[in-house]
């Protein structure tokens, strides 16, 4: 039996201690996924060769790609005397053998407690003219592999971002959150279709979703270039998607450069997407497309028709806070009732953002947690189940432990293809959102029904 | 020496320092340098001595394994061995001390203790491991005096696995923690004794894809019953009963020969090294084991079960043999038991293996496969994806087998793929495994998508 609950029945939120069958992993991982979103970068592990290893694995099974990355390679020498010489050495054998053209280092818990200077180490490091070295602190003992990407989107910032103190460019700079390629495509493409320049980092597109051609690319074409996010500088403003993975970075360019950041959620669902769509026309005075206005009726008009088919169902959401808030308040607009929300990520902010939605929509005895894990939640749901899961692919323990169906979405999906590359933001997003959960609510009517109730229209 | 024969392969195109690290069979008599620690600043493939010690005792189906470190360390191992159990379930959760920064201030052993305390109130576990990471390893965390309190206050074996991560070495000193581990594990009582059988142990066994059940099947035909498999679908109680084995068999070679040395001192009880992977490996395997029984009935079913199983083989190897024949294949694995196993399948099938690694060979491994190939091929440790890349493009490779971090990497170059690691989701042990890994090889190598990959019209307009 896959069920991580106890036989005898608990306590109210006896678990307290520890984590079983977590909702997060650690902060390295998204800064190495950070990192893959600036082109010709090699995201660089300070620590020991397993955490690298992990990193790329996790990556490449969620996103079917290589995902490459270098390690210093830690032993015991380097753990009793610092890792300094390891990423000295590290530094000068990546840009002689794989010549990217910056590298971007993060910590790992052992170097950070081992007490490692990273910026100092950096300058006393040969770094060939005309390529970088940048870091993020991203101590796997604190916060999630959230904290971590948005670690590194500081730190690109910090590094790279530059204003010439001229007048700002009519241009967008975008920050995606912690989202796939896809998302990222789309949401590049709704900015442009309002006519508006951008640019976007870190932007994985190309990268993680890149297509296969006659040769392969160490550094695929796609990913932010340098040129542009030192130029990002210089833009009208900033659209930060996402409170947990790209406020800090826009708080960054905002006090370094001067470019104004406009805190966003990530845009999954009509609601969220609506608000992106405004902020830009607001931002530069521009109109909103024909197309777009098509796009979100198309959605809007496919709610209507199909409504009855999830509207009341109750369902328990996991995963990434700035997915989760978006999506929470998505299926609100379903109709639908976000019975249990929970996340990994620590932080207060979490619990009261999503309280505040249910609380506006009128819906009570919904349950929301920061911190915490799919236990709790199996927990949950034995007291009270649930219609549907939505989440990342260890939910599919829960799912078949309750007979419930789940939605894949999220990090880490290791057990199905494509997800990369469809979008779940944008009004693309929403009507993939609507088809992947009618469609597992009707297949499993399908199933559980009587070849008396078994209907061929739906 | 003939074993001995390797020349650097050109080295240039790599990092200097490790051109002793790759060779090209030939008439050269340098040894292959292995078992060194990687380079700093290569993108190696090697995982950690955590990673080692936590895919030999994963599988032990009905114990915790509770990871003491930051959440990363748990969160990565979370049930990717693909071991299958006929039971229980508890491997398959994942428990983490989730070490926060006061802990790592503070030392962590409290939260370890209350952790514990946790599980073994919530789930009664029969053994709970609890893995040190390469953190605890730092801040000094006495794991062994935490556990051994635990044992006593609890009445369950709470084992501690040293696998720190930075410790030198690599995955290899991980399966000595996990070896330690078993044994503290199954070691009696003072006073008490394993009653002894005439069954045997089954060690390197992870029941990946169900493997460890073909092989019982097998044996069960020729009269011969497992006692327990180390470790896949294994419980406690079952892995306290190893020391009644007549006979170990040993099967990859990284994890478990120094565990079945210890057990033949300890208990007394001889091993023989068996692989199963490949028709004619497995046959022989198993007569290896009648012989070891010296039953007359036992040898004659083992004949009769050889006979009629390779019959079946024969003719769906030589179709895809027909298919296959002088494509060219290239393996990159974990450990050299396994690169051996597989070199000898796709000679079987007529392919040519032009390029072969692991991460974790020793010298004698890199002998014996300089033995089996054929003159020219590339022979490599801890292969960096650069390395892999030139090797599969200057050799002109078609099929590649290797295990998550390389799949990705051979399908942009234009290279199919089988998992012979963790992802692979069937067996491709025994005979039966025979025929499913000659059909996943012909699957992906003579996949029709190589064809709209070839004919691209975009391309061809262009000119």
């Amino acid at each position: 039996m896959l069920d991580c609950t106890p036989k005898e029945p608990l306590q109210k939120d006896a678990h307290t201690i520890g984590k079983i069958n977590p909702i997060k992993t650690c902060q390295p991982v998204g800064a190495m996924y950070a990192a893959l979103g600036i082109h010709g970068c090699l995201p660089h592990s300070h620590g020991s060769q397993g955490c690298c290893s992990y990193h790329r694995m996790a990556l490449s099974r969620h996103f079917h790609e290589p995902a490459m990355a270098s390690t210093s390679s830690f032993t015991e020498g380097a753990s009793v005397f610092g890792g300094a010489a390891n990423l000295k050495t590290a530094i000068k054998n990546v840009f002689a053998i794989y010549n990217p053209e910056i590298i971007a280092v993060h910590t790992t818990c052992l170097s950070e407690t081992i007490g490692d200077d990273i910026p100092t180490i950096i300058k006393q490091s040969e770094v060939p003219e005309g390529r970088y070295v940048i870091h993020a602190n991203t101590p796997s003992y604190h916060g999630s592999h959230i904290t971590g990407f948005s670690n590194m989107c500081k730190g690109i910032v910090s590094y790279l971002a530059e204003s010439n103190g001229s007048e700002k460019k009519e241009r967008a700079n975008i920050f995606p959150g912690f989202v796939n390629p896809g998302d990222m495509r789309e949401i590049k493409r709704i900015v442009t279709e309002m006519g508006v320049p951008s640019i976007m980092y870190p932007d994985t597109t190309g990268v993680m979703d890149s297509p296969m051609r006659d040769t392969y690319e160490m550094y695929p074409r796609g990913g932010a270039t340098i040129e542009d996010i030192k130029d990002s500088g210089n833009s009208k403003m900033t659209l930060s998607l996402g409170a947990w993975s790209s406020d800090e970075a826009a708080a960054t360019l905002q006090s370094k450069c001067g470019v104004p950041g406009v805190p966003l959620r990530i845009p999954i669902g009509v609601k969220a997407t609506d608000d992106l769509i405004m902020a830009v026309k607001e931002g530069f005075g521009v109109d909103v497309p024909e197309s777009l206005e098509v796009e979100r009726g198309q959605v809007v008009d496919t709610l209507i028709d199909v409504h009855y088919q999830y509207e009341g169902k109750k369902v328990a959401v996991f995963g990434d806070p700035d997915i989760m808030v978006p999506l929470a308040e998505f299926l609100i607009t379903m109709g639908m009732i976000p019975k249990y929300v929970v996340t990994g990520t620590p932080g207060n902010k979490f619990e009261k953002t999503v309280n505040g939605m249910l609380e506006e929509a009128g819906i009570e005895e919904s349950r929301v947690r920061a911190e915490g894990d799919l236990f709790d939640l199996h927990q949950w749901i034995k007291e009270e189940p649930v219609d549907l899961l939505i989440g990342n692919t260890h939910g599919k323990y829960i799912a078949r432990a309750e007979d419930i169906p789940l939605v894949r979405v999220g990090f880490p999906v290791f057990d199905r293809a494509v997800h990369p590359l469809m979008p779940i933001v944008g009004y693309k997003g929403c009507l993939r959102l609507i088809e992947m959960i009618s469609n597992v609510l009707l297949e499993r009517r399908d199933r559980d029904s009587l070849d008396e109730d078994y209907e061929l229209i739906l | 020496m003939e074993n001995e024969c390797f020349v650097p392969a050109e080295p240039t195109a790599c990092i200097d320092e490790r051109q002793f690290s790759i060779m090209t069979t030939g008439k050269n008599k340098s040894r292959i340098h292995c078992a060194d620690d990687s380079l700093a600043g290569a993108v190696s493939q090697r995982a950690c001595v955590y990673s080692g010690a936590r895919v030999v005792l994963n599988p032990v189906t009905d114990a915790v394994h509770l990871v003491h470190g930051p959440i990363g360390c748990a969160a990565y191992t979370w049930d990717i061995r693909g071991s299958l159990s006929s039971g229980p379930e508890m491997f398959r959760q994942s428990f983490s001390t989730d070490l926060k920064e006061r802990d790592v201030v503070f030392g962590g052993e409290k939260k370890l203790v209350a952790c514990i305390d946790e599980v073994v109130e919530k789930y009664h576990p029969p053994a709970i491991f609890v893995y040190a990471t390469c953190v605890v390893g730092l801040i000094g965390d006495d794991i062994v005096a935490v556990c051994k309190e635990a044992s006593e206050r609890h009445g369950i074996d709470v084992i501690p696995v040293e696998s720190s991560g930075f410790i030198s070495g690599n995955k290899i000193v991980g399966y000595r923690a996990a070896g330690e581990a078993l044994l503290k594990l199954i070691r009696p009582e003072e006073g008490e004794t394993v009653e002894k059988t005439r069954k045997l142990n089954f060690l390197g066994e992870y029941n990946l894809g169900g493997e460890k059940w073909l092989v019982e099947r097998y044996l069960a035909e020729m009269g011969v019953e497992i006692n327990v498999a180390f470790t896949g679908d294994s419980t406690v109680a079952a892995l306290k009963k190893a020391p009644g084995a007549c006979l170990n068999l040993v099967q990859c070679s990284g994890s478990m020969h120094w565990v079945a040395m210890s057990l033949e001192k300890e208990y007394g009880i001889p091993y023989i090294d068996v692989n199963f992977f490949g028709a004619e490996n497995t046959a022989e395997s198993l007569r290896k084991i009648a012989r070891f029984y010296g039953d007359e009935e036992i040898v004659r079913r083992t004949e009769a079960l050889i006979e009629r199983e390779m019959e079946r083989v024969r003719p769906v190897i030589a179709k895809y043999r027909a298919k296959l024949a002088g494509k060219r294949a290239a393996i990159y694995v974990g450990g050299a038991f396994k690169a051996l196993a597989i070199i000898r399948q796709l000679q079987e099938l007529g392919m040519e293996v032009m390029f072969t690694g692991t991460q974790t060979g020793k010298p004698e491994d890199y002998e014996q496969i300089g033995n089996i190939v054929s003159e020219g091929t590339v022979v490599i440790d801890d292969a960096n994806p650069a390395e892999i890349e030139k090797f599969l493009l200057e050799k002109n490779v078609d099929m590649m087998a290797g295990g998550v971090k390389e799949r990705f990497l051979a399908h942009k170059l234009g290279v199919g793929f089988v998992d012979h690691n963790h992802d692979r989701k069937d067996g491709l042990a025994g005979f039966d495994g025979a025929i499913r890994f000659a059909s996943e090889v012909y699957a992906t190598t003579c996949s029709p998508v190589w064809e709209r990959v070839k004919k691209n019209p975009f391309e061809e307009a262009e000119g």
